[in-house]
């Protein structure tokens, strides 16, 4: 095992994607900002809100201007990516403060939300897997299959009410929503964690079924082949047969998929920070979005666009480490 | 969209789940909810956040703003009292000079001394066009304003207008910490710092602001030590943690209010409002426009019906923005339900029934849409009642959803099911609503009403400061609206609020149709005293 890793060839790997990265983020944000000046929404209705009902068109158009959203689409853009290169993301017209400051303030939030999440799915997910892939066909294999197939038919907000539903308001142990405590104003640990538990336990669910049947076809297929075939014979213990040989191989399929399913807990995660009204990125997403706050939106695409293509360079930097055939891309 | 696709989601399945739960279980939890010896704490569960909580950028214009004070306020009956300022303001030059001393040994939340030039540098900033304030059309008459030494503000107007000393409940902000910062996206925007009974400890967006109390407060420290607000967009969600008691008071509507009518340990608050609902009858479509369609609609329509079904009683027929318990309203005016009276009037005018029971003048049908905003049922229902009232007379009326960006290029032509009101001067609602020079001006004057007769009143009404006058003006506002009603007012609704009875000294103001912070009856939390019963163990 203790084999001398390939530092080279993947900092070469590294190198050559985050080149590749650069046209892909810059896409990205123009993107953005096309899709956003070509919405319905009126960042200036937006930022006004129910003022915005008895301003005079007067008032309307000096917003208009402040604002800056009646210049074309590519001067705002390349003035957005101008200060943004230089560290400077602009103001959120949405939350009335730097883009900056909103970000920092719940980029913490959605991380904690994001990995509870994954590594529900991932320990939860192998664990069921493996010893659904043990004997396959059998009970469990069969109940938990077709619980995951259910599971991944079901829409994250869905699961997030019925959740609310069961645990806060039938059972009553657990919050329905929010941070903390209503009544409380300080974060304390044990408060964020009781109110994690729901958020964090949907958002997993979600994407347990993925990794669910994943592991349980590579540990079934994994059981069949020779090699584990040859262990069995030789009379080694069911455990290492299965930790040391079946489980090795079945995992394979398992990397390439934490780095694809980044974008699917991403999406998950803005649904699942709206209905618990957790003060993540996510939801902030959504404000952004619907208040055309061209700023903020594209700072948290951008941020979007690099996770998912940092998760996709994690992946294949760990197959390529599993499985030596398969190289850091050429 | 996502988010609003969700909500109404989220509201389906909530509605749904929560129907489950209620019919399961009455939740004997709900009985523990009462609190042990008195409660210096409060959380109540609002429906609306606040975009910023600084006064530059609109915040506390309307005043009750918890964190920051005006140099007026209004008391529970509406009238104007003294805050920061010692006493009501001296007007002379004929209405256009307003004048405030201010009060003595005021001081903000972080220790330093409340002066002048705090007022002049508020008022001066929300001028300023750089500032990104929607609500500055609302101090359109100020035309300039400076201090006279530390304790006097002048306010001088371009205009006489009787409503201004209305305008000065507005928020002060403290200029030492304001101005340093960027108006439009500074801290201060979400971390203010005021005059005010209540300090802001913290505003986690879209889940709630929390206050602690001003010790040092000018008028007396209030006996509710914390109070929190939480923002519960959805009416279940709010109600169920009201009975869970998560929270201590909620607005609700009607139907979840009448579920709290036997728990003997809350009490229902229901405040009058100038929040109408209102059809607006442009001037430029060929049918809505015609007098005799107007007139007609106006008798049609069957109000108290409206209210009964629709708002559960909550609430009282409109004939126009100025309610009609309110002493600006003109006596005389409220218009009876008459079916056969439309009916004839749309005869004489030549508006003769077509084989399809739709009637028609000159080739025109008289037949036009109406819209309302998607997703909000109150005024979805008000739409189709008033289509079928309508029907009845003969005038087909189209109702159809749509959000705003979908309505407003249509509103100079099409019918729109419109809310609004602000309490206070008649001058607030009907001047935006009727006057000529602002038809199409925003969503001032959306129906695009041209009287001169209403006109001359409406200037006539805002630039004297005698009651007799002002009285006599918006008399005949409203009488020419009545003769020719370029919008078909239905009802003006009562906002209802469910609060534990834990504390002494609550009430209810006259509410506007934005019920933000300032509203229920928290309006005066600052003056709470809780009660002391129950005889329980004392914290």
């Amino acid at each position: 095992m203790s084999r001398r890793l390939p530092w080279g060839a993947m900092a070469r790997m590294t190198g050559r994607r985050a080149l590749a990265a650069v046209p892909v983020l810059l896409g990205v944000t123009l993107a953005v900002f096309a899709v956003a000046e070509a919405s319905p929404f009126d960042p200036v209705k937006a930022y006004a809100g129910t003022a915005g009902l008895t301003a005079s068109q007067d008032n309307l158009d000096q917003l208009r201007q402040n604002l800056g959203v009646d210049r074309p689409l590519l001067t705002r853009w390349w003035e957005w990516l101008g200060s943004a290169v230089t560290g400077d993301l602009g103001d959120s017209s949405v939350m009335r403060r730097p883009v900056a400051d909103v970000i920092t303030e719940r980029l913490g939030w959605s991380v904690l939300l994001a990995a509870t999440a994954f590594a529900v799915a991932i320990a939860l997910g192998t664990l069921l897997g493996v010893l659904a892939g043990r004997r396959r066909g059998g009970l469990l294999d069969r109940t938990v299959s077709s619980l995951a197939y259910t599971l991944e038919a079901a829409p994250a907000f869905w699961l997030g009410l019925l959740a609310i539903w069961f645990f806060s308001l039938e059972l009553g142990v657990l919050p329905a929503g929010g941070l903390t405590d209503t009544a409380s104003d300080t974060v304390t640990p044990d408060q964020v964690a009781r109110h994690l538990v729901l958020p964090a336990l949907v958002l997993g669910l979600t994407q347990l079924p993925w990794f669910f049947l994943y592991v349980r076809q590579g540990v079934g297929d994994a059981l069949d082949e020779d090699p584990v075939r040859g262990a069995r014979a030789r009379g080694l213990a069911e455990r290492t047969v299965l930790t040391g040989h079946a489980l090795r191989s079945g995992m394979l399929p398992m990397l390439t998929l934490i780095g694809s399913r980044v974008p699917e807990i991403i999406t998950g995660a803005l649904l699942v920070e709206t209905v618990f009204s957790w003060p993540g990125i996510a939801a902030a997403t959504v404000q952004a979005a619907t208040a055309v706050d061209f700023p903020l939106l594209a700072a948290l695409t951008v941020l979007a666009t690099a996770a998912v293509l940092l998760g996709n360079l994690l992946s294949d930097l760990l197959y390529g480490l599993a499985d030596p055939r398969v190289g850091f891309d050429g | 969209m996502a988010a609003r696709t969700v909500r109404r989601a989220t509201a389906a399945t909530v509605t749904g789940a929560l129907a489950l739960a209620t019919a399961a279980c009455t939740n004997p939890g709900a009985d523990t909810a009462g609190p042990a010896g008195p409660k210096d704490s409060a959380v109540v569960g609002i429906a609306y956040e606040p975009d910023t909580l600084s006064p530059l950028l609109g915040y506390g214009k309307d005043g009750n703003s918890k964190i920051f004070d005006g140099l007026l306020a209004f008391d529970a009956d509406m009238k104007l009292k003294p805050a920061l300022a010692r006493e009501l303001p001296h007007v002379s030059d004929g209405g256009r000079t307003y004048t405030y001393t201010l009060r003595d040994g005021v001081t903000f939340s972080d220790g330093a001394p409340f002066t002048a030039k705090d007022v002049v540098f508020t008022y001066r900033t929300i001028l300023d066009p750089k500032t990104n304030n929607p609500s500055r059309t609302e101090l359109d008459a100020l035309d300039s304003v400076e201090a006279v030494g530390d304790d006097t503000v002048v306010f001088r107007l371009k205009y006489p207008y009787a409503a201004f000393a209305e305008r000065t409940v507005h928020a002060i902000a403290p200029e030492h910490v304001a101005a340093k910062q960027d108006v439009n996206t500074g801290a201060f925007t979400t971390h203010p710092i005021g005059t005010g009974p209540y300090v802001l400890t913290g505003w986690s967006k879209g889940e709630k602001l929390t206050f602690k109390a001003n010790p040092k407060y000018w008028n007396g420290a209030p006996a509710v030590k914390k109070f929190t607000m939480a923002i519960i967009k959805d009416d279940d969600v709010r109600a169920t943690r009201l009975r869970a008691g998560d929270l201590d008071g909620a607005i609700l509507p009607p139907n979840l209010a009448a579920g709290f009518a036997d728990d003997k340990a809350k009490r229902t608050y229901t405040a009058k409002t100038y929040d109408y609902r209102t059809v607006t009858l442009p001037t430029h479509n060929p049918v809505a426009g015609d007098t005799a369609v107007r007139r007609a609609l106006d008798i049609a329509v069957d109000r108290q019906t409206m209210v009964d079904k629709i708002l559960d009683g909550a609430g009282k027929p409109a004939y126009g923005p100025v309610p009609t318990d309110s002493p600006w309203f003109a006596q005389g005016t409220e218009r009876r339900h008459d079916l056969a009276g439309a009916q004839k009037i749309l005869d004489e005018a030549g508006w003769k029934p077509g084989a399809d029971g739709v009637r028609a003048k000159n080739g025109v049908r008289a037949s036009f849409p109406l819209w309302y905003l998607s997703g909000d049922k109150l005024r979805q229902d008000h739409a189709l009642a008033y289509a079928s009232d309508a029907r009845k007379a003969g005038i087909e009326i189209k109702t159809q959803a749509g959000t705003w960006e979908v309505i407003e290029p249509r509103m100079k032509t099409d019918a729109v099911l419109a809310g609004g009101g602000s309490p206070g001067d008649p001058d607030f609602d009907q001047y935006l609503l009727l006057k000529s020079t602002l038809a199409g001006d925003g969503f001032n004057n959306m129906a695009w009403y041209d009287n001169k007769a209403v006109d001359r009143a409406l200037e006539d009404g805002r630039r004297t400061n005698d009651h007799a006058q002002r009285k006599a003006a918006y008399d005949t506002v409203q009488r020419e609206l009545a003769e020719n009603p370029g919008y078909t007012f239905l009802t003006h609704i009562d906002h209802l609020y469910v609060v534990n009875d834990s504390w002494d000294g609550l009430g209810t103001q006259v509410e506007p149709h934005d019920h933000g912070l300032a509203a229920g009856p928290w309006w005066n939390v600052e003056t709470w005293k809780p009660k002391k019963n129950t005889g329980d163990t004392k914290k």
